[in-house]
């Protein structure tokens, strides 16, 4: 389990961006639930923590793509592929992540960065 | 409407095929594209995949379950549109009888004149003009950019992270002054010297030297810049010529209204070969942006089931990023000079700033540079302002 930080330190319809590799981004919603998913945008380099929060979904900031906060599906292009989710556990005023096992989306960009590169 | 033909298989065209589907046109759907590829990302063309950190798999546009059950015709331009009938020849000799039409043909690169024949120049728009350049980026080469906008600034970063020496020519007193004023082109464009990049700004080129292969440029100020290879970043062009005669109105783009319509009731227009309406400047405008042809066309494809009558969706203000340097820009609106520029967070001197342009008091764009989140909201802000006075 990852330890994230106190809820406290999170207030509603704010993100925080998790430097595990790769990052994650755990949202607070205004409805009070959190979420936590991969921060990097499945399409491009962009941060979903930086992203608009609306309801159960976050807007990516570069390109508008929306992922549902609960399954990490993604709604429209750019994007094609969805995010992982991770399971969140909120006890004794602290939030937690079960960092997924399943693999990541990543793209193309960041595949190269981190040494899988593209160029054959 | 059984039969409707988009005309440009890009972003524009497949975002119009998509909008038509999920509009609910029914009929047979045909999709024409001048290149010989499956539709493609454009973007990355400056960047990853002219670094090679991607590959042509990676630009694919389509998704897995796009169920558009569309004929698509690819490797041969359309020549001619009759306009009272929707029909379309294409240049193999192949005649699509379509009723309605999308035009989506894009732009393409403007290139230096004269220079056709010489080997090392390059322009950016296509796949294979990115792998033409990609195999001149040796690591030592001279690499001269003429052209200091988006394109210019996009290919001499990824030219320095390959190791090349690189200038970059701009005729313009300050580079970017058109799309985001003098004050912050100018703080935009420092990122040139520090990264290691020669930027001469206020100076013509005369022309190209070498024979068979280019061996640098000449200056109106009478310098010469010794290259290895030349980028040619100087705009584009619309995709229009084939339209002359057929009815159209044409300008700089296809002449539309706010809602992608022509003067011609089975005809709309989306994307870079467009100049749409814009109620917040009074005039119509080519917006070459990537989102615009993302987003636009879903208004066109209702305007054009609606029988050529604009349903009302207001185009959202434009918006572009840039990735340069290890720095992202990002920009939305239109910016005009005597604009009032406010710096509302971070600052120029590390350019890690929001900025905001207001006229008459009024929000009409922002720019930020490494600031998504805020401009995210700023961006926000924009749309929900009011688009006139």
């Amino acid at each position: 389990m990852l330890e994230v930080c106190p809820l406290s330190e999170l207030p509603r319809g704010a993100a925080r961006r998790v430097d595990v590799e790769p990052p994650i981004a755990v949202f607070h919603t205004d409805e009070g639930e959190v979420f936590a998913i991969d921060d990097t945008c499945s399409h491009q380099d962009a941060s979903l923590a930086d992203g608009w929060l609306e309801g159960c979904e976050v807007e990516c900031p570069l390109h508008a793509s929306r992922f549902d906060l609960r399954t990490g599906a993604v709604d429209a292009p750019p994007a094609k592929l969805p995010v992982r989710t991770h399971a969140v556990t909120v006890e004794d005023g602290m939030i937690r992540v079960e960092l997924s096992a399943d693999k990541p989306n990543l793209p193309p960009d960041i595949r190269a960065r981190l040494g899988a590169g593209a160029r054959a | 409407m059984k039969h409707i033909a988009i005309v440009g298989a890009s972003l524009a065209g497949l975002s119009a095929a998509r909008a038509l589907r999920a509009q609910g046109f029914e009929g047979k759907l045909t999709v024409v594209g001048d290149e010989a590829r499956r539709p493609y990302d454009r973007p990355p063309l400056s960047k990853e995949f002219l670094a090679g950190d991607m590959t042509e798999a990676d630009l694919a546009l389509e998704a897995d379950d796009d169920e558009l059950d569309a004929t698509w015709l690819f490797g041969s331009a359309a020549t001619r549109l009759d306009t009272s009938t929707g029909a379309i020849e294409l240049a193999d000799g192949t005649r699509v009888d379509a009723d309605a039409v999308v035009l989506a043909t894009g732009s393409r690169a403007r290139r230096w004149p004269g220079c056709e024949e010489l080997a090392g120049v390059h322009v950016i728009r296509t796949i294979d003009d990115a792998l033409a350049l990609r195999a001149d980026l040796q690591p030592g080469a001279r690499l001269v950019v003429i052209g200091a906008g988006f394109i210019g600034a996009e290919v001499a970063s990824t030219a320095r992270k390959l190791g090349l020496d690189v200038t970059v020519v701009e005729a313009a007193p300050t580079p970017l002054a058109g799309p985001l004023g003098e004050q912050l082109g100018a703080i935009v464009a420092r990122a040139h010297a520090a990264n290691g990049t020669t930027l001469v700004c206020g100076v013509g080129v005369a022309g190209l030297t070498g024979v068979d292969r280019v061996t640098g440029v000449d200056l109106t100020d009478g310098r010469h810049l010794p290259a290895d290879a030349v980028v040619v970043g100087i705009g584009g062009v619309p995709n229009i010529d084939w339209l002359r005669g057929s009815g159209l109105e044409l300008g700089n783009g296809v002449v539309c209204g706010a809602g992608g319509e022509t003067t011609v009731a089975n005809v709309v227009a989306v994307g870079d070969c467009s100049a749409w309406y814009d109620d917040s400047t009074g005039a119509a405008h080519r917006v070459e942006h990537w989102t615009g042809a993302l987003e636009r066309p879903a208004i066109a494809v209702a305007t054009l089931l609606a029988g050529g009558l604009h349903q009302g969706t207001v185009a959202k203000a434009p918006y572009f990023w840039s990735d340069q340097y290890g720095s992202r820009i990002q920009f939305a609106g239109i910016a005009r000079p005597g604009d009032e520029i406010t710096i509302e967070d971070g600052d120029c001197d590390t350019r890690c700033f929001l900025a905001t342009y207001r006229r008459e008091g009024r929000l009409v764009a922002v720019l930020g540079v490494d600031q998504a989140r805020l401009f995210t909201r700023w961006r926000r802000q924009l749309a929900a302002a009011p688009s006139t006075v």
